[in-house]
């Protein structure tokens, strides 16, 4: 039973990237409904970012918060310049510029910092806590507990500020945000900015656990895949609900059922799967499309 | 977008049908004379360009011809390459029947897979596939399938001698026999793209609906060029493992699906020529630009894929097929009867 909970404990630690990432992919999609590919690798780009900050003698959260900073900046330009263009082409063109982006910035990691393994570090203290009876992993408490700081945060400005509430109409009513004066091209990019800043946060918090290296994200993403469907592509809470659920069941069929090599083909399966019975998810919309 | 199909119905004058019988006869001898001037090492570099070339043939015919987009055909290519090395591997079966077996093994994968990828579109079915070619090294190197695919080591095959005595070397053998089963690849092909089903196919991407009530079976098309685009790909990934001798996991990342994505956008989509571009590109284009560095393929990869569809979106062969039309045009004056 101990084990157990800790397994479930873990998989809530690595749920809360998930939900991370999720939410990063479910602002852009609901959005602009693209999915973007190149998430996972612009969060481990900017954990690269933060490495080599820290690396050059700077102390963790100055780093912390300047690549969260950059993080931003980086998604902002990425859909000013590159996004922008394809924004009304077919689908197909906008995933081909996408997985682009996603090769981009996976060769310029490998580039910039060669494709040797390196070791990130955590901010929390090494030795276990006790809660109770139970002990458990600090890094992995703190993973959780920022999450849900993020995940707060974001609530709370979405919820309550000016700014938040024309994001949301721009995303939600393009045109009529239009003619009561939001300027919808700069909320698009901010959600972006947004977005790469969650995916930033999220690959710091997960690189102490997998180690940095340029294809340390590709699982991830598959999972934050799986989590933001299983929620509801377009609904955040849901994306964040998927995230810990996912990460929950991943890590307990792993150690119990499937064997840790099926884990991806989990994560395939539970796309498939929701995608096939009920594509709107748990919390999401049902379209229905006329024709 | 322009489609050799529309193309291909438009008739061609006599004088313009004898020269491009004449020009394939002589790019054919080309191609049939290449393993005698060049190095064994570049001829088996070629046999990896035609093992290509049916992998994107048959990620065109989905992606281009049916519109349906996949970044999992990676998966298809590794299930032919282990079909292929488990059969010579571990039941003898001779090298020229496990292409064949491989081929009717992926047209029934890609076929089971295609059943639930009929309810998702575009976006969602790239999500799919993106899993799919995620999840499948890890498949691969499960322990249960171990015994089969030799797990994380994967399996060494070994290169087969040319038949009835002939006078050549192994990589050149290997190299007519790609060549062989990429023009029989290729002649199917062409005959189901042009054709009525080729029309159907694209009918369901520009217009699903209407496609549907002139009776074209939706689903059924839809779920068989699944079927059928798997099945070229598998047939490349049996010639792919016996040209390279070893199969292993990692040599079928998510990377291996989008370098066929990006040779079908860089050849040019929904063209049958364009393969034949796009092989040569990821072929020939990683072994120059390693040079810089072992970063440098991918970057420059990206940037092409980014740059092609912003300004060059029809691919090479579209390039070509335009600059042709515009040259037909000028020598002959008015007579513009292949508009492209």
């Amino acid at each position: 039973m101990d084990a157990f909970l800790n397994q479930v404990f873990a998989g809530l630690a690595t749920g809360g990237i998930y939900a991370s990432v999720a939410l990063a992919l479910v602002m852009i999609y609901q959005a602009t409904h693209h999915v973007n590919f190149a998430q996972g690798e612009m969060a481990m780009f900017s954990t690269y970012i933060a490495w080599a900050m820290i690396n050059a003698g700077m102390p963790y959260w100055p780093a912390f918060f300047l690549t969260v900073a950059i993080a931003f900046i980086l998604g902002v330009l990425v859909e000013r310049i590159i996004v922008r263009p394809v924004e009304r082409a077919p689908v197909l063109s906008v995933v081909v510029v996408f997985i682009g982006l996603l090769v981009i910035f996976n060769s310029l990691a490998g580039w910039i910092y060669t494709y040797t393994i390196k070791v990130f570090p955590s901010p929390f203290p090494a030795e276990p806590v006790h809660l109770g009876a139970h002990l458990f992993s600090s890094h992995q408490i703190g993973a959780v507990g920022v999450t849900l700081v993020v995940l707060a945060l974001l609530y709370l400005f979405f919820r309550y500020t000016p700014l938040g509430l024309a994001m949301r109409a721009a995303a939600q009513n393009p045109d009529s945000s239009r003619l009561v004066g939001i300027r919808v091209g700069w909320m698009l990019a901010l959600g972006w900015g947004l977005a790469g800043a969650i995916g930033a946060v999220a690959g710091m918090m997960v690189a102490p656990v997998v180690y940095l290296d340029p294809n340390m994200m590709s699982g991830i993403l598959l999972y934050a895949f799986a989590a933001a469907l299983v929620g509801g592509v377009d609904s955040p809470g849901g994306a964040v609900f998927g995230g810990f659920l996912v990460g929950v069941l991943e890590n307990v069929l792993g150690t119990y059922v499937i064997g840790n090599e099926l884990k991806l083909a989990f994560a395939l399966l539970l796309i498939v799967g929701v995608l096939v019975v009920r594509p709107s998810g748990f919390f999401g919309k049902v379209h229905v499309s006329r024709v | 977008m322009t489609t050799e199909s529309t193309t291909a119905a438009v008739p061609v004058s006599a004088a313009t049908s004898r020269m491009r019988v004449v020009a394939y006869a002589v790019l054919l001898l080309a191609v049939c004379a290449l393993p005698f001037l060049v190095s064994n090492y570049r001829t088996f570099q070629f046999t990896l360009v035609l093992v290509y070339a049916i992998a994107l043939l048959g990620l065109n015919i989905l992606t281009g011809y049916n519109g349906q987009i996949s970044l999992g055909h990676g998966a298809f290519y590794a299930i032919g390459a282990y079909v292929a090395a488990v059969l010579m591997d571990k039941f003898g079966v001779p090298y020229y029947l496990t292409v064949p077996a491989a081929g009717v093994v992926c047209l029934a994968v890609g076929f089971l897979f295609g059943l639930p990828a009929l309810r998702l579109e575009g976006l969602y079915l790239a999500l799919a596939t993106f899993g799919l070619g995620v999840s499948m090294p890890q498949v691969l190197k499960d322990k249960h399938l171990e015994h089969w695919t030799g797990g994380v080591q994967g399996i060494v095959i070994i290169k087969p001698d040319p038949p009835f005595g002939l006078p050549l070397n192994q990589d050149q053998w290997l190299y007519y026999f790609t060549l062989a089963v990429l023009l029989i690849m290729f002649l199917l092909g062409w005959n189901l793209l042009r054709g009525r089903i080729g029309r159907s196919l694209v009918a369901i991407r520009d217009q699903p609906v209407a496609a549907e009530a002139m009776g074209v079976n939706n689903a059924l098309y839809k779920s068989l060029a699944f079927g059928v685009s798997a099945m070229y790909t598998g047939v490349a990934g049996a010639l792919g493992a016996i040209a390279v001798q070893f199969v292993a996991p990692d040599s079928f990342t998510i990377f291996l699906s989008i370098t066929f994505l990006i040779g079908i956008v860089i050849g040019g989509l929904a063209s049958i020529s364009g393969a034949i571009y796009g092989a040569l590109f990821i072929q020939f284009v990683p072994n120059i630009a390693d040079q810089i560095s072992k970063a440098a393929p991918w970057a420059i990869y990206g940037v092409f894929m980014i740059g092609f569809m912003y300004v060059m979106p029809v691919g090479v062969a579209g390039a070509i097929r335009i600059v042709w039309a515009r040259i037909r045009h000028r020598t002959k004056g008015g007579d513009n009867s292949q508009k492209s």
